[in-house]
């Protein structure tokens, strides 16, 4: 552990001026949100919520995707214009008219999708916004240099001034972000969904510089619908639903509890499934390798097996080569070399409809892009991969009273909300478009099924679905692939799990492997590597990973 | 930290090149065991263009030597002063750079981005002077074995790329780099042997005077262009800016009789163009190209109607601005060969360099280039940190505007001493390709404008003197060179992440 308590506390530099929020002490900036609204339209994001944000408090934010979260935080933040209410920064109101303003009264936000410039070094991306300049106005990044230097001792980051941002690893990234506010002299850090797209241990690393912030005074607003992360670390958590604060917890309540009050009714956090079935082995991948436009191999010398009636998961941090894995078994990846076979017939190098038509039921990683066609009707999303068959066509003509019947059924079948079958799919919500994708996936008969991200941006209530037809088309005796980057939902789903990183099969391991070893095989330490490792760390102090989940079965189905 | 798993973010050789569109940081480290997916793209083309070079030079030259003179000093005493304090001058600057290029190899580390520029800018100073002590005034080259000398050096650099290739290895720039100058000499001897008289020949400092005097609208426009686009405003309205600004320029420089309100009122031509194209594609959000070719159109309409209404009509006061005279800069002027190109300007042309580098110095090495960068790569991040993305845009783009009109003042206060319909004639389509070409830098615009400005000087050239090649051959270089551009040979040209694309908060 580098700890920061060696180091002098960071000296606020005193600014002069008549604003009422500049003359503060260090680490004693208390934030209010008074009866904050925000509406978009019809759609009310925010509905007048109260918050208070005590000085050298972690105050996690919890609510499921779309509840408010950010939208709250981009109010805060100075990025939109709340509808009514009131900010108070140490009891005085303020407003704060864009992000300068905000960062000005000492709030520093650190975003989902990291606000960094790619091709600026780490210096310039510190410096944007705040430079220091010589004469003429000629950039100075020596100060900023400096400055980065100091913060990164301090806090034992790692960070070089000098590196190309786009070189650097998403963990290192998110450092910058977390420098650049403190570089503003942020007393108020919002960290929205920090730890999205961080391995376990990375998260592990971030909670470690969360609390070293926490010990020099500053208080951190941390946004997450992680139950796990916001147990370890938060000393408040106020629960968001649907716009509106629905209550505050106790980090000490259990994960089933802080999950209910996040989705409004009692859910069950496990699935039961019963034990695998598992058949021949009819789909086989031998030596897959994926070569990108530069020359990278993003999948590299891939081979396993799924067998009939299981789930083979494929574990790992987003852009590991999950993404081409899939493309290429699809056929929709150029540069592929070695083999794929489904009951013994090669599938590489053949077009995607013959993929398609061979039995293979896909859900792609990002549905609004691959996945649907936003401003088609529901119907016709629905017969994507069927339109020039029989029974939706005859000859070049479609069959509108037969396209729509299939739709009314299948919309009854996947408990699709939506008024109309002919409502564009684009006005669906993300878990409504996700049932549309699955309900057309799985309605052919299916020698293979892979789900990519099949419960990305979804709530609970829809990933208990999607869950249990993934199961359910298991237990129908096909093979199916999981890809997910959430360690939560391979524990969940799979019978087996495959790690990969750096586009290489680091191994793969039963379902019974703890998240220790995973994060560790994530991270690309061999299996029997990581066991040993994650041993010896069994007894470390606070790793999220060590904190156990109670197996609540309040067994209520979906919504 | 416990149990760090961060792998070392090692960087590959070439990173520079490849990693503009890896995503996500796990892509961007070193990964043991790949191979670099080596193009065939350098190896083939060169290839083709030996190939082409052998039958050219080689096979198809004649038997007459080629002639390049060396303009005659209009005063021989300074003349020879100062070629003997530039050759010192260079033969110190090349010494020195050369010095600092050795010792930051021989430390291991990278060499300065600066030095090789700056070392073959000083030899070729150095040799330019070195050619004005000893007086010469004209060479003469044998064109048959010229031709194929250069062929032979050609066809070796093509096969030594093609040999990297095989044995999967990067071409490094210099091959290409010495190819393209090779090819020049070769294409340059036998074209003018090629000329009608027994003994041809052409001015070599006409040659690039000639060369930087037309490149001059193409400067401003691609300056315009590097503008407004890193700031992610794409303008096309170049074209549009260049004639509305030529236009004004003669109208009021005659009315007021005196060019310098006609250089000012150019400058303000051009940005009400920018004007329309900020307000409409900014703050309406309609799409940029468009803007920037109804643009165009318009004021190509609106500028020959009010030609042949009013102009045509009353030549005497209205389209008679009179010129702006060259200027010769003490000294820098009487240097051989480089003073007649460099120094020997009018107003619009001493403009034009300080324009360069104040655009240069200005994106890359202040406070606002900073912001306007930021704005025209990922304007969210710049929104996130307190700056106001459209109000920059809208700034860059009336600056722009302004530069592209100063640079339209050259066609009617420069070259021709009146307007004419459509006098412009697409210079600014070429600026954009300069831009696009100099990879959206400003001296990259500047360079590679004189590079069309050469193609299209040597064009008007080569029909005076009579050559086997038609000059619309010739015409279609700049075009050409830009296709080669874009399509790679060059290197990837990469525009500003988010040129083009409106930015529409939260």
């Amino acid at each position: 552990m580098t700890l920061g308590w060696d180091y002098p506390l960071p000296c606020r530099p005193q600014r002069a001026g008549a604003d009422p929020y500049t003359h503060r002490l260090v680490g004693v900036l208390k934030l209010e949100l008074k009866g904050i609204t925000k509406r978009f339209g019809s759609l009310v994001a925010n509905d007048h919520i109260d918050l208070v944000v005590e000085p050298g408090q972690v105050h996690c934010l919890l609510g499921e995707n779309g509840a408010g979260k950010s939208t709250l935080m981009n109010v805060l933040y100075g990025l939109y214009d709340p509808t009514e209410g009131e900010i108070l920064v140490d009891g005085k109101p303020v407003v704060f008219k864009d992000p300068g303003e905000a960062m000005a009264a000492g709030i520093g936000m650190v975003h989902q999708h990291f606000m960094l410039i790619p091709v600026f070094t780490v210096a310039e991306n510190v410096a944007l916004g705040n430079e220091t300049t010589k004469a003429a106005g000629l950039l100075n990044l020596e100060a900023t240099r400096e400055k980065i230097r100091r913060i990164s001792d301090q806090y034992g980051f790692d960070v070089d001034p000098d590196a190309m941002v786009e070189d650097l690893p998403v963990g290192v990234q998110q450092r910058v972000e977390i420098i650049k506010a403190l570089v503003r002299d942020a007393e108020v850090l919002i960290l929205d969904e920090p730890t999205a797209v961080l391995t376990p241990q990375e998260t592990d690393e971030l909670l470690d510089i969360i609390r070293q912030l926490k010990r020099d005074g500053k208080s951190i607003v941390f946004i997450s619908h992680k139950l796990r992360e916001v147990k370890a670390i938060s000393d408040t958590i106020t629960v968001i639903r649907r716009g509106k604060v629905v209550g505050q917890a106790d980090p000490t309540a259990s994960p089933t509890e802080l999950a209910s009050a996040m989705v409004g009714r009692t859910v069950s956090l496990t699935l039961d499934k019963a034990p695998a079935k598992t058949g021949e082995v009819t789909f086989k991948v031998r030596n897959l390798t994926v070569t990108d436009h530069n020359g990278q191999h993003v999948v590299d010398d891939l081979s396993f097996d799924i067998a009939k009636g299981e789930v083979l998961a494929i574990a790992g941090v987003q852009g590991n080569g999950q993404t081409e894995l899939t493309e290429a078994i699809l056929g929709v990846q150029p540069h592929v070399a070695g083999s794929i076979t489904l009951d013994g017939e090669e599938l590489l190098g053949k077009s995607v409809k013959h993929v398609l038509g061979a039995g293979v039921g896909f859900v792609p990683e990002d549905r609004t892009l691959d996945g649907l066609v936003g401003t088609f009707t529901i119907s016709e999303n629905m017969i994507l991969d069927l339109y020039d068959k029989a029974p939706f066509a005859r000859g070049v003509g479609m069959k509108p009273g037969v396209i729509a019947d299939n739709a009314a059924r299948k919309v009854e079948e996947f408990d699709v909300r939506t008024p109309s079958v002919s409502a564009a799919v684009g006005t669906l919500s993300g878990g409504n478009q996700q049932k549309v994708v699955l309900a057309r996936e799985l309605s052919r008969p299916l020698r293979l099924f892979i789900a990519s991200q099949p419960t990305r941006g979804l709530d609970v209530g829809s990933i208990e679905f999607v869950h249990k037809r993934v199961i359910a088309e298991r237990d129908h005796g096909t093979p199916v692939m999981i890809v997910s980057t959430e360690l939560d939902e391979v524990l969940q789903l799979a019978d087996r799990i495959a790690v990969l990183y750096r586009g290489r099969l680091v191994g793969i391991v039963p379902a019974t492997t703890s998240r220790d070893v995973l994060g560790l095989m994530m991270a690309g330490v061999p299996a029997a590597e990581a066991e040993a490792s994650a041993s010896a760390h069994a007894s470390g102090a606070t790793t999220t990973a060590a904190v156990s989940e109670p197996a609540g079965h309040e067994g209520e189905s979906h919504v | 930290m416990s149990a760090t798993t961060q792998s070392p973010a090692g960087k590959q050789p070439g990173t520079g090149k490849g990693t503009g569109k890896t995503t996500g940081a796990n892509r961007a480290g070193s990964r043991g065991g790949t191979t670099e997916l080596v193009s065939w793209k350098a190896g083939v083309g060169l290839g083709l263009l030996a190939i082409l070079g052998t039958v050219l030079f080689g096979f198809l030259a004649n038997t007459k030597s080629a002639g390049f003179r060396i303009a005659e000093a209009r005063d021989p005493n300074a003349s020879s002063t100062a070629a003997w304090i530039t050759l010192a001058v260079a033969l110190a600057a090349a010494a020195y750079v050369g010095f600092r290029w050795i010792s930051q190899r021989r430390e291991g580390g990278g060499v300065d981005r600066w030095i090789p520029a700056t070392t073959i800018a000083a030899i070729v100073v150095l040799g330019l002077a070195a050619l004005g002590v000893a007086r010469v005034e004209k060479i003469t080259v044998p064109s048959m074995v010229f031709g194929w000398i250069c062929s032979v050096l050609l066809l070796a650099l093509a096969a030594y790329a093609c040999f990297l290739t095989v044995q999967r290895r990067k071409v490094p720039a210099w091959v290409g780099g010495s190819f393209a100058v090779v090819f020049l000499a070769g294409f340059m001897i036998w074209i003018v042997a090629g000329g009608r008289d027994p003994e041809p020949s052409i001015s070599l400092a006409g040659l690039m005077a000639g060369a930087v005097t037309l490149a001059v609208p193409l400067v401003f426009g691609s300056l315009s262009g590097v503008l407004c686009e890193r700031a992610g405003v794409v303008n096309i309205a170049i074209e549009g800016q260049l004639l509305l600004g030529a236009f004004s320029a003669a109208v009021v420089a005659t009315v007021t009789g005196n060019v310098y309100a006609g250089l000012f009122s150019a400058a303000v031509a051009g940005a009400l163009v920018s004007l329309v194209l900020a307000v409409v594609s900014i703050k309406y959000l309609v799409n940029q190209i468009i803007v920037g070719v109804v643009l165009n159109v318009l004021i190509s309409g609106l500028t020959s109607f009010l030609f042949s209404t009013l102009l045509t009509a009353d030549p005497e006061h209205l389209n008679k601005p009179g010129r702006l005279q060259a200027v010769d800069i003490p000294f820098l002027a009487d240097i051989p060969i480089i003073g007649p190109i460099l120094f020997r300007q009018s107003l619009v042309g001493y403009l034009m360099y300080v324009a360069v580098i104040v655009v240069y110095v200005g994106l890359f090495h202040t406070k606002w280039g900073l912001r306007v960068r930021a704005v025209g790569e990922h304007p969210q991040a710049a929104d996130t940190v307190g700056i106001n993305v459209n109000r920059t845009r809208f700034i860059n783009v009336l600056m722009g505007g302004a530069i592209a009109g100063i640079g339209g003042s050259f066609f009617t206060l420069v070259s021709v001493d009146a307007f004419s319909k459509d006098m412009s004639g697409g210079r600014g389509y070429i600026a954009l390709a300069a831009m696009i070409f100099g990879r959206w830098n400003p001296i990259g615009a500047f360079l590679a404008a004189l590079l069309f400005g050469f193609a299209d000087n040597l064009q008007s050239i080569i029909t005076i003197i009579g050559s086997p090649v038609p000059s619309q051959f010739m015409a279609m270089l700049p075009y050409a060179l830009t296709v080669i551009a874009v399509a790679g040979l060059v290197g990837r040209s990469r525009p500003p992440a988010a040129d083009g694309i409106p930015y529409v908060k939260g």
